[in-house]
């Protein structure tokens, strides 16, 4: 199976997940506690696969007869994902009591679902992004539904499952023609002839089918209407992991199929295209959300506004837009998981207290809980010493490069629209009476997780450059 | 006697065509899903055809993933439209509207 010891260590944060996978199972059949042991063997095992991704940042290898890429961006996308299925592991221990799902395979479907992102991330050929993207899908759609007992999430999982397959036949149906006119499925090979397929239509076409599925995934303007319902009606720990995991999975695919198209030719085919679809994502996300009463819809619609700031590092096709998208999506899960960690803490028994109303008055009753919103909103929406504002700051900058200023001047603009509802939320905190009281359950894990994300989040902010830079020279 | 790989192709197409339109117009969710189903066996078919007409057997190789991904895909589908189906008494998406659809 492996050539060498060497692709068997580069290998590893996968064989640690889906060993990890393998002794849930076990543990899941034989212990008594199982839901408290399998929590804390998931993130003994996220936290040692992303350090030693991390730790082999520069050990990059084609693995497996060309079907996986490690090291580099790859390992970068592997700490991000697992980092984050960690602090949501955490986040869950607490919350899925309340929420009335305390079973051990939430944390196995968990698992197999980082390992799909982690397919998807490295992959070389499309068969394994289509394998990553299905591991990945099947399990949330499993996770969506996990309390079978509530409607919301009933109905939360049927919308998920049925838009989620609808958009699994465009990208499969894209990849046979992709196959059909290339004559292969390896990701290297297509990119290598690009230019003598690019008249042809066939194959155009399946390129086009291929990234609109994918704009499903990623939250993006034309498969955009599922976002609110799914997360407001699925557990809060797995919507922050759908909006962040699920979609950096799938930019990280895009990265390895459309980012090295687009980088290997001199015109950039479907600039139009993704011109249009980042537009209407930033626009539509920022303007609805303005409207919305429940907070986990309005982080729904700011999700897809985030989408369509990302997609213009695609339409910018230069090493800087694709270099700026991951960072992005590295600022995006923290602060993203850390304000969803949040919702989940201040979230009561049967889905209350989820309204925005419920953050009137939290800096008097919780000080710690409405700083450390503060700042995941302030990331949020984009203001300087955070994360959130370099992710945006990059991505413009490779979109200015790319002489499209007028679109970085559109996503200005939209960017400017989202600072109102995100700070609505930190007004109301800090200057306005809560009308009703909240009871607060005390959760120590969750706490530290948004404690850890909150220190990510400014950890980015305060130096940005270096990991810019370790992005950037492995492109 | 010999068919022309254009004839698959167009079949295919037109399969998917079918999946797709089902998807968007019937409101039944099993009928919803088994439009999808059609749409991946057109994908499968046209990987078939291109990979007899080009001589390469990785398009029917695909064929194999995808056929073992679409049933765990119907396997976690129709799991979730009984649960729904046990909670609500019927599987009609345009009941469903407790979420703004």
């Amino acid at each position: 199976m492996f050539n060498n010891i060497q692709e068997f260590y580069n290998m590893l944060p996968m064989i640690i997940i889906g060993a990890g996978i393998l002794v849930s199972i076990v543990i899941e059949m034989y212990s008594r506690k199982s839901e408290e042991l399998i929590a804390w063997f998931s993130v003994f095992i996220f936290i040692a696969a992303a350090i030693y991704s991390l730790l082999t940042v520069n050990s990059t290898s084609i693995i497996l007869q060309g079907m996986l890429a490690t090291g580099g961006n790859v390992n970068i996308l592997y700490f991000i994902f697992n980092f984050g299925a960690a602090i949501v592991t955490l986040l869950s221990l607490d919350y899925i009591k309340k929420y009335g799902t305390y079973y051990g395979e939430y944390y196995i479907l968990l698992q197999s679902s980082v390992l799909g992102m982690m397919f998807m991330a490295g992959a070389k050929d499309l068969f394994m992004i289509f394998l990553g993207l299905e591991l990945m899908s099947i399990c949330f759609y499993a996770l969506a539904g996990i309390n079978r007992k509530r409607l919301n999430a009933n109905e939360a999982s049927l919308k998920y499952f049925l838009l989620g397959a609808f958009a699994t036949g465009f990208v499969v149906y894209g990849i046979a023609l992709i196959f059909g006119t290339a004559q292969t499925t390896s990701i290297d090979l297509i990119v290598a002839k690009f230019q003598e397929l690019s008249g042809n239509l066939l194959f155009i076409a399946g390129i086009l089918l291929f990234v609109i599925g994918f704009s499903f995934k990623i939250a993006a303007f034309p498969f955009h209407m599922w976002v609110p319902d799914v997360y407001q009606g699925s557990a809060t720990t797995i919507a922050g992991l759908f909006s962040t995991g699920g979609k950096a999975a799938a930019f990280s695919a895009l990265i390895v199929t459309v980012g090295a198209i687009f980088s290997s030719t001199i015109g950039n085919l479907f600039e139009p295209y993704l011109i249009v679809i980042s537009v209407f994502s930033m626009l539509i996300g920022s303007i609805v959300a303005i409207a919305q009463e429940d907070i986990k819809r309005m982080l729904a619609y700011s999700s897809i506004s985030h989408a369509g700031y990302m997609i213009i590092g695609f339409a910018a096709g230069n090493s800087e837009g694709l270099a700026g998208i991951i960072f992005y999506l590295a600022a995006y899960t923290f602060m993203n998981l850390g304000a969803f960690g949040i919702i989940a803490l201040i979230e009561g028994k049967d889905e209350t207290n989820l309204s925005i109303k419920s953050y009137a008055g939290l800096s008097h009753r919780n000080p710690l809980l409405a700083a450390l919103l503060s700042v995941f909103m302030f990331s949020l929406a984009g203001i300087p010493p955070f994360a959130g504002f370099f992710g945006k700051y990059y991505i413009f900058i490779a979109a200015i490069k790319a002489e499209l200023t007028w679109l970085a001047i559109l996503g200005v603009v939209s960017s400017a629209i989202s600072v109102y509802f995100y700070l609505r939320i930190v007004v109301l905190m800090y200057f306005k009476d809560a009308e009703f009281e909240i009871s607060l359950e005390k959760s120590n894990t969750g706490l530290f997780a948004v404690i850890v994300s909150a220190l990510l989040v400014i950890a980015l902010g305060v130096a940005p450059g270096s990991v810019i830079n370790l992005i950037s020279s492995f492109f | 006697m010999h068919i022309q790989i254009e004839y698959y192709l167009i079949l295919s197409a037109f399969m998917f065509i079918v999946g797709v339109v089902g998807v968007l117009t019937r409101r039944n969710a099993i009928v919803v899903f088994m439009s999808i189903e059609l749409m991946l066996n057109s994908a499968n078919l046209t990987m078939v055809a291109f990979s007899s007409y080009l001589g390469n057997a990785v398009g029917q190789l695909f064929v194999f993933f995808v056929m073992a991904v679409a049933a765990a895909e119907a396997a976690v589908g129709l799991a979730i439209i009984i649960a729904l189906f046990r909670n609500k008494l019927t599987i009609n998406i345009d009941e469903l509207n407790i979420l703004k659809w």
